[in-house]
């Protein structure tokens, strides 16, 4: 499929996600048209249970991609729900805070997503189900500069897209 | 914009100068010793018809703020004059200006002859008594009124300092509006001084770090308009682009131009893993220079494309490295403390100017290129992204402040760090790179 019909499918399912959340939790600031989201929270199958009751990012250290023991569980959950749902696919957001150069933080937001797909790889996920981007500094969810954002910014965000070529 | 632009010299028989008088030249030397501007008066050129007056005005007032911008002229305003030049070939009348204590001083002549105009204009040592250099000449379109003016500053710059001049050249930058969490980006290209801005993309995808070509006709930015970052090169007069050809599922971003205008230097990340490569433009043919685990960012060339200065994390935080232009083994030039980014080569070759990141502190510097005598130019919450004026003696950058309300602006600041001002842009602004001189 080519990427415009993903970019309107993704469209859609924004679309539908902003009418299905009633809380209004709109995927978290990831760039572009979030996929996610879709569907009733308490359908295990659903994007928004994925989003939600599993947690589609993780957080990172000042200047590290390593992932923690509290991300490692959040990606094992994410690997075995992408397991049980095999009709996505998932573009993985890597973000960096502010204190760093742009493009430094390009590639380090780089390595964050990387670190994310490696783990679903390595927990089963077809690599070809899995494409990482990095928004560097360009995409911050908080704007306070101060740790307390800046944590938060860290992140490396598993946005899902149903797959129609499956 | 203006179509031709000639230089003529003025008929020598027009003024026979008087011989240089022995004293002190009219000169600047640009050193960290400058501290004193050099005063200078331009009074309005003289229109040669009423329809050139508000123009004469104006040139005369780019002329002025073009030199007291650098911070080494000091403008003698006209409500201190007591002299007037009525007519551009009459003697000048030193005294006068002594009496304001005007050492140098400028006089001019514009001409209007449907679209097209000519500027004439004089340098003189008012102490010396005498003409500095000979008087010039420039002709072209009305609309390309600001870049007569500024082809006089730099000549007169030129002619105090023995500097090249930078005020006839262009920026290129990105036009930042909206909040921090909702940032929209457009490319933008102005004047120098923040004159006619245009701009060269919409806002509808992120757009990064623009950079000149080295005859400024082309400009080489990182777009997300694919849903993943890659370089584009558009062609800065016809607003047309493309995207460089870069391997699927790869992101490609910090390209810069070989001074040969035709090779490109930029990163690739592939696998998590960033990496130099470069690309020939015209071929599609790429390289790769570095191999390493680490991240290998922001590549820039010396000016004679031998070496790239790049930054890399390879020793567990950022730092300077140089290395042959064709890859090969790279020496680290940055061991103060902090980290180190974006490097840019200075024009003469002589110094590179980063971006230092200190104790939560970011700093716009230069050091020589073996890295010795590192000097920090500017302190901020954030700095970063430093790009050289055509003569090498100023630096543009990104300054963004602190806290939810943060807004990026552009500054700039001269290499003996002083003189910091900011750059006037209609909306917020980053990543400025900066043109060579215009023909």
């Amino acid at each position: 499929m080519t990427y415009l019909n993903k970019m309107i499918l993704a469209g859609l399912l924004a679309a539908l996600a902003a009418c299905t959340n009633a809380t209004g939790y709109d995927g978290g600031g990831s760039a572009g048209a979030g996929g996610s989201g879709a569907g009733s929270a308490g359908d295990p199958a659903s994007p928004a249970y994925f989003q939600q009751a599993i947690g589609d990012r993780v957080l990172f250290a000042v200047d590290q991609s390593d992932l923690s023991s509290e991300a490692q569980s959040t990606l094992q959950a994410q690997a075995e729900w992408l397991m049980r749902n095999s009709d996505y696919s998932a573009v993985i957001e890597g973000h960096a805070d502010e204190q760093g150069t742009r493009e430094y933080n390009l590639a380090l937001g780089a390595r964050r997503a990387n670190a994310a797909r490696e783990f679903l790889v390595s927990r089963g996920v077809a690599g070809s189900r899995l494409k990482t981007v990095s928004y560097g500094k360009e995409r911050p969810i908080e704007i306070c500069s101060e740790e307390a954002c800046y944590a938060k910014n860290r992140r490396a965000v598993t946005v899902l897209s149903a797959d129609l070529t499956g | 914009m203006m179509r031709f632009l000639v230089a003529v010299l003025l008929g020598a028989a027009l003024l026979s100068a008087p011989a240089r008088a022995q004293n002190k030249p009219l000169r600047i030397e640009i050193t960290e010793g400058v501290i004193e501007p050099m005063p200078f008066a331009v009074p309005d050129f003289v229109p040669d018809s009423p329809a050139a007056s508000e123009m004469a005005r104006q040139i005369a007032r780019v002329i002025a703020s073009d030199l007291s911008g650098t911070g080494l002229f000091r403008e003698v305003p006209a409500d201190a004059h007591i002299g007037a030049v009525s007519d551009f070939s009459a003697p000048i009348q030193f005294a006068d200006w002594k009496a304001v204590n005007a050492q140098a001083l400028i006089t001019g002549a514009v001409g209007m002859s449907g679209d097209r105009v000519t500027v004439r204009f004089r340098v003189w040592d008012v102490f010396a008594g005498a003409e500095l250099g000979n008087g010039l000449q420039y002709a072209g379109t009305a609309d390309g009124w600001r870049r007569m003016a500024h082809k006089v500053a730099d000549a007169v710059y030129s002619r105090i300092t023995g500097e090249g001049g930078y005020f006839d050249s262009r920026v290129v930058f990105v036009s930042e509006t909206g909040p921090k969490d909702d940032r929209r980006k457009r490319l933008a290209i102005m004047d120098y001084d923040g004159a006619n801005v245009q701009y060269l993309t919409d806002s509808s995808s992120i757009v990064l770090a623009p950079r000149f070509s080295p005859t400024g006709d082309r400009v080489l930015y990182t777009s997300y308009e694919t849903g993943f970052p890659r370089i584009f090169v558009m062609d800065v007069g016809q607003v047309q682009r493309r995207v460089l050809n870069t391997p699927e599922g790869t992101m490609s971003f910090a390209p810069r131009f070989a001074p040969d205008g035709r090779t490109v230097v930029y990163s690739l990340t592939q696998g998590g893993n960033t990496d130099l490569y470069r690309m020939d433009l015209a071929t599609g043919h790429s390289e790769r220079l570095t191999s390493a685990p680490s991240i290998e960012t922001a590549p820039s060339y010396s000016p004679d494309g031998g070496r790239i200065v790049f930054e890399s994390d390879r020793s567990g935080t950022q730092q300077l490295y140089i290395m042959p232009a064709g890859g090969g083994e790279a020496t680290r030039i940055s061991f103060g403390q902090g980290r180190y980014g974006t490097p840019v080569w200075s024009p003469r070759g002589d110094l590179i100017a980063f971006t230092k990141q200190n104790k939560g502190r970011f700093h716009i510097g230069v050091m020589r290129t073996d890295g010795s005598e590192e000097r920090l130019l500017t302190a901020s919450f954030l700095d970063e992204g430093p790009t050289w004026a055509p003569n090498g003696r100023v630096i543009m950058f990104t300054r963004e402040t602190q806290g939810a309300g943060g807004r990026s602006s552009l500054y700039s600041v001269d290499i003996s760090g002083r003189n910091l001002l900011p750059v006037r842009t209609p909306d917020g602004g980053s990543d400025p790179s900066w043109s060579p001189l215009q023909d």
